[in-house]
């Protein structure tokens, strides 16, 4: 049997069961009224560390625990995933849409385009990272929609990196040129020979950078530069149980196997389904 | 220096050096290059904020007068691109403003904090490299078996997984159920520190303070751990492959036959060939790991400049974070540069090139 069958085989469980988690999340966090046992802002401060129900003390309705404002550590979870997945999809995208475009321009045109492109991303990367999205989101203003965006514009280079790399060495191709000597535009090879083989790199890209905007906006949330306060975020549920870490551990705990199982199953899914897609594999 | 030594010198530097030099002067001006563009990316960051600067600096009720004359001191009544020019001007001339926050000067606030994060970084990185290299000879060691799959299965899982959820994850397990680490501080609070440089763990060793080593490193390790996790998990990766594909090699083969065995191959013969991609990587991969000093520093509360950083976001105090994000970019193209050296100096291609 060739390799590529092998492991093909062997990522398939990899797959369903990152992509289990994924939906079950996802699922979770769209229909969130309906599931959330409380209300995730409701303070009750007679409920206040309520441990989880296998402990002693727990509170029937209270799955894992409150915290030290009485709030339902399963609820805010539960709420907390709108804003992850939100981030995750729309600022992986935009990230995506953006280095991709640029990465494809700077990997196939070459020349002129290729070497401002390629100087910008090395400003870029001379820039840490966490440090460029607190800055960006200091200066825009926090919210959902600045989070978004500081995100896009940080990570963008991650798709143009690769993207330009996987341009360049299918430009150089025979059937590039075969496709010019049929009468092809560049910019009509570029779209329909180039981009559909670079595709399985930026679907594999494109849920691993999922994975990183949901560490991110934890990140932010993290240093209460994320969305408002009021909102649950998984960032700022594990923010407070930092605080509260000898009193309520459930607290950090809880939203530290969530994030984790979220950035495994993202990167996970992503590396399935590259080698899924990829036509050198298959 | 013996003189075999100035001789050998002497040829490589005849031999190779112009070379060498050519490549360092590229290297450089590529690098200046960066550092403006990162320059004016900050510049153009920062005055985009909205919220006067000066209105933040003066108590409420000053008058119009105050301010402008405030906005003519710090030439905020100048084109933008003049400020853009009177601002990197004082920042050649290292001056890079006055904290808002602090109230001292940035430069000697970011100096103070340099070394504890230059530190905290050096003892990860070489923890990701002693954890790395150790998983790679492991898994070249036992090609095939299930200790390799295990070592791929652990490394990936590693990788995925970034500084900020480890760090989380080391407070829970040595912070809280087994408290055998501090997790927060860089130091005990109520140590005297005998100390005049602000590299605390330098100067313990050479000082000979064993002890307050010691709390510096209970301190250290675990935002050290977090950081270098990943790292080792690529260098894991990476060095076990390029020792796989040596090991096939003939000259490897002819140690094997002379009777060494397999360890003894590979740490004497293998390694040394195997490791130039990886160090290549280490290099890149080393500013990422100083990137990561932001957060995990504010984990577990430990005073570098990746937390004094938050701090300077939260207070919106710009000078501040200018210098800071200025001194991690020259740090990152410094780090690149030396690698870039280092490699072409190992290269035998590029040396004879």
């Amino acid at each position: 049997m060739d390799e590529a069958r092998i492991a093909r085989r062997g990522l398939s469980p990899r797959l369903w069961l990152a992509g289990g988690w994924l939906l079950l999340a996802m699922l979770a966090a769209v229909f969130a009224p309906l599931i959330a046992p409380q209300d995730p802002l409701a303070q009750d401060l007679m409920l206040e560390r309520l441990p989880p129900f296998w402990l002693d003390g727990a509170e029937p309705g209270y799955w894992l625990g409150t915290d030290s404002l009485g709030r339902d550590l399963l609820s805010r979870l539960i709420f907390g995933g709108r804003i992850a997945f939100i981030v995750a999809f729309a600022a992986a995208t935009s990230a995506c849409l953006l280095g991709s475009a640029l990465g494809l321009i700077a990997g196939y045109f070459g020349g002129w385009a290729d070497r401002i492109i390629s100087r910008v991303v090395d400003v870029w990367m001379a820039f840490p990272p966490v440090l460029f999205a607190i800055l960006l989101v200091a200066v825009l203003g926090t919210g959902l929609s600045s989070v978004i965006l500081a995100i896009a514009i940080i990570d963008w280079t991650r798709f143009c990196r690769v993207i330009r790399a996987e341009a360049m060495s299918q430009a150089r191709m025979d059937y590039i040129e075969s496709a010019r000597i049929a009468g092809y535009g560049r910019i009509g090879i570029m779209l329909r020979e180039v981009l559909p083989n670079v595709l399985p790199s930026v679907v594999a890209l494109l849920s691993l950078e999922m994975g990183i905007a949901v560490i991110v906006e934890a990140i932010l949330s993290f240093v209460s530069l994320s969305i408002s306060t009021d909102d649950p975020t998984w960032g700022s549920i594990i923010a407070e149980g930092r605080l509260s870490i000898h009193q309520a551990w459930w607290v950090l705990v809880f939203p530290l196997i969530t994030l984790i199982l979220t950035v495994l199953s993202f990167s996970q899914f992503g590396e399935a389904l590259k080698a899924r897609f990829d036509p050198v594999l298959r | 220096m013996p003189r075999a030594v100035r001789k050998m010198a002497r040829i490589f530097i005849q031999a190779y050096g112009h070379m060498l030099l050519q490549r360092f002067l590229v290297r450089l001006l590529t690098m200046l290059v960066t550092l403006f563009g990162v320059a004016i990316v900050v510049f153009v960051v920062i005055r985009v904020a909205p919220g006067d600067p000066i209105a933040m600096m003066l108590p409420p009720g000053a008058s119009d007068d105050d301010i402008a004359r405030l906005r003519a001191l710090y030439g905020l009544d100048k084109s933008i691109v003049q400020q853009f020019f009177i601002w990197l001007g004082g920042v050649l001339h290292g001056d890079f403003g006055t904290s808002i926050s602090l109230r001292q000067d940035v430069l000697g606030l970011v100096f103070d904090r340099l070394p504890a994060t230059l530190e905290l970084a050096t003892v990860a990185l070489l923890m990701a490299i002693a954890i790395g290299a150790t998983a790679a000879i492991l898994g070249a060691r036992s090609r095939g078996t299930a200790v390799e799959a295990g070592i791929d299965i652990a490394s990936g899982a590693t990788l995925s997984i970034p500084d900020f959820l480890w760090g989380l994850m080391l407070i829970l397990l040595f912070g809280v159920l087994v408290p055998v680490f501090d997790i927060s501080g860089r130091v005990s609070p109520q140590l005297d520190l005998p100390f005049v440089t602000q590299f605390y763990l330098v100067e313990s060793i050479l000082r000979l303070r064993l002890d307050l080593t010691w709390d510096l490193l209970k301190h250290m390790l675990m935002p050290a751990v977090a950081l270098a996790l990943p790292l080792a998990a690529i260098i894991a990766q990476l060095l076990k492959q390029s020792l796989k594909e040596v090991l096939d090699l003939d000259y490897v083969v002819l140690a094997r036959v002379k009777g060494f065995s397999e360890t003894q191959v590979i740490l004497r013969e293998a390694l040394k060939n195997a490791a130039l991609p990886t160090l290549t990587l280490v290099g890149v991969q080393f500013t990422f790991l100083i990137g990561g000093t932001v957060i995990v520093e504010r984990l577990f509360s430990y005073e570098g400049l990746g937390n004094m950083a938050i701090d300077a976001v939260i207070n919106r105090d710009l000078p501040l974070i200018q210098g800071i994000v200025l001194v991690f970019a020259l740090l990152f193209v410094l780090i690149n540069l030396a690698v870039d050296m280092m490699y072409a100096l190992l290269n035998p291609r590029l040396r004879h090139g």
